[in-house]
């Protein structure tokens, strides 16, 4: 069945943040992932989210989708609390938020523009077929996918391929909130540097809040607002890169202050001074 | 003003008509208003977006588009509706969404000669899949160190013992069935007593095997298939080959001889648990005491139906376990081939296995086990 859109999907998210997680415990049996997490994300930033391999950031972007029971604490996305919500809430909110997964999720039997599809056809039943595939079509564009792209399958597909049509798939129902998950993992660096710029481009041209898990240093040099550490089960520090390069905390100054820390800035440095 | 989005026609003092849009145009709001927008004819000067409360891409590729067919230009539009309108601009495309479709006439000859060549292709493949499995056996023989005994094991657990339950309790209703059934039809001519007869001949020459034949094709080969192609999908087959390990040699020989000697013992166990199955019902409902029950299948079964029976079960291990590995090596592309292939695979295994089996009764009847 269809699912029924909520009665003000049209209102866009006036409120100071859209993420609100205060207090969040999670765990899988006996082993805690998060104890007493808190984090604020604000509209229309940036959020890059840092961490060691298995410190729980896609564990944490999945209890705020809600594919992962919190067992405390308190998550709400454009201010509505959703840990044990109603089927309701969720479908009003889950329409205004786009998931980019790590390997981009495709379903592989589907063709990239029918990928798009999906989400228009599941929350949107009324939209007819004909503008349905338009949008199918200019979203797979937007995402900087060739023409031809649109027609193939995932598995035609490289793996930067296949991410920019998992993002066109994030982006279908023109979400106000967009989730990434290590968007440039396993790409090239110039393939890296352009999906760099694309979130920017998007996030600037759609108004987007976007809340990134990478370990790309200079993805969090380039487009990063304010970047959020976590480390021992929660989030020890959030702030702009130069205020967290400060940090004490040794994690913090390791990863910035390592060597791949120091290439990235001055990377960022000599860019801005060409500019 | 309602909450949907609207539009209306104005006329301009210059004498071009002038389409003014409200309220929002959002994803959620314009499916609404489509077929409206598109019934729309004639021309217009502009299209005066400053009434439009909110916009998102969709409701902006929907003013593009009726600004290029209408010939209109867009006027009033927000700052942000002017990012929208660039972005969705620059990123027009006619591309189909779905690769062009092969008319009737052309498909039905295609698609034949596609069954046609496949089959044959298939054909070769397997007895080319079968010649690897040899080749692998000899230099096996040639190497014995490189032979995996965990790994056979490990398989004659999984495709053996951890049947013994489901096997076991179908073959008992199996011996039940027959015996009940039979004897109603022997009453007829009085001769109840040869129930014995039919159960022990029948179980061990014929059912035994070929229904844990199925069972093993169901449990077993689909789990080979499903499990060797997601390993194929998930590139572990490939990365076996770099490191120098031969994916026949660690995968399919372990399984096609756990296969092929856990068939006779589960065919012999499943004759046997039916042979009890019949027995309860002799004594049960026939008056035919448990223990005289057995003891008669002993005078009344040849030793040669047990054979048989064994000898048949060698082969269709064999045909079990090398359809699940050659259909799972066969897997590519998407997680849909692992479910076509695992059926193929139980399938394929299945009616060969039948078709033997015929093959095998007038075989076994011509030599004399009759």
């Amino acid at each position: 069945m269809p699912e029924q859109n909520a009665p003000d999907a049209h209102k866009r998210f006036r409120g100071e943040h859209p993420i609100v997680v205060e207090g969040l415990k999670t765990a899988f049996g006996e082993h805690v992932v998060h104890d007493n997490l808190s984090l604020t994300v604000n509209r229309g930033e940036i959020l890059g989210v840092v961490g060691g391999s298995g410190s729980g950031k896609s564990v944490l972007m999945r209890a705020i989708i809600g594919l992962q029971a919190a067992a405390e604490g308190e998550i709400e996305v454009f201010g509505r609390s959703i840990v044990n919500a109603e089927p309701d809430t969720y479908l009003g909110v889950r329409s205004r938020w786009g998931v980019l997964f790590q390997g981009g999720a495709l379903f592989s039997t589907l063709t990239v523009g029918e990928n798009v599809e999906v989400p228009l056809k599941q929350f949107y039943p009324d939209i007819e077929d004909e503008l349905r595939h338009d949008i199918a079509r200019y979203k797979v564009m937007l995402s900087g996918l060739p023409e031809d792209a649109v027609s193939k399958f995932p598995a035609e597909l490289s793996g930067g391929m296949k991410k920019r049509a998992g993002l066109a798939r994030a982006l279908a129902l023109d979400p106000e909130l967009l989730f990434l998950d290590e968007p440039t993992a396993g790409l090239d660096p110039i393939g890296a540097a352009k999906f760099d710029r694309l979130t920017k481009e998007l996030q600037e041209t759609l108004g987007l809040t976007v809340f990134l898990i990478t370990h790309d240093l200079d993805t969090l040099y380039e487009i990063c607002d304010r970047v959020a550490v976590i480390a021992d089960k929660r989030i020890i520090a959030v702030g702009t890169i130069p205020e967290l390069i400060e940090s004490k905390h040794p994690w913090i100054d390791e990863y910035f202050n390592g060597p791949r820390g120091r290439a990235a800035r001055a990377s960022k440095q000599r860019a801005d001074g060409a500019a | 003003m309602s909450g949907g989005a609207e539009f209306s026609i104005e006329q301009d003092e210059g004498g071009k008509a002038r389409l003014v849009l409200s309220g929002p145009y959002l994803v959620s709001t314009v499916g609404a208003i489509d077929q409206d927008l598109h019934a729309i004819e004639g021309e217009f000067g502009t299209i005066d977006l400053s009434a439009v409360s909110e916009i998102d891409t969709v409701g902006a590729w929907v003013a593009c588009r009726l600004a290029a067919r209408h010939g209109a230009k867009i006027t009033g539009e927000s700052g942000r509706a002017k990012r929208l309108l660039a972005a969705v601009e620059t990123a027009r495309s006619d591309a189909d969404l779905t690769p062009p479709r092969v008319p009737l006439w052309e498909l039905i000859p295609e698609l034949t000669g596609d069954l046609v060549s496949k089959g044959g292709q298939g054909v070769v493949n397997v007895i080319g899949f079968l010649g690897q499995v040899l080749i692998a056996c000899g230099s096996l023989l040639i190497h014995p160190r490189r032979f995996r005994v965990k790994a056979l094991v490990r398989q004659m657990e999984l495709v053996g013992v951890s049947s013994l339950p489901i096997i076991g309790l179908m073959s008992f209703l199996i011996g039940i069935v027959i015996a009940q059934q039979g004897s109603v039809q022997l009453q007829q001519f009085g001769a109840e007593a040869l129930t014995v007869n039919l159960v022990g001949r029948i179980t061990l020459r014929e059912l035994g095997v070929l229904m844990t034949a199925i069972m093993v094709a169901g449990r077993s080969g689909s789990a080979f298939a499903a499990q060797i192609g997601t390993m194929k999908l998930t590139e572990e087959v490939d990365a076996m080959r770099t490191i120098g390990i031969s994916p026949v040699e660690a995968l399919v020989i372990p399984r096609i001889l756990a296969a092929i000697i856990m068939m006779p013992l589960l065919g012999f166990y499943s004759s046997v648990v039916a042979i009890i199955g019949g027995a309860v019902v002799g004594e049960l409902m026939l008056g035919i005491p448990f223990w005289t029950f057995l003891i008669r299948i002993e005078e009344v079964v040849p030793t040669y139906d047990l054979w048989v029976g064994l000898i048949k079960a060698l082969p269709f291990g064999l045909i079990i376990a090398l359809a699940g590995c050659y259909h799972g090596m066969q897997v590519r592309g998407n997680s849909e081939e692992v479910g076509l292939r695992t059926t193929m695979a139980v399938v394929s295994a299945i009616f060969t296995v039948i078709v033997l089996d015929a093959f095998f009764a007038v075989f076994f009847t011509e030599i004399g086990w009759g």
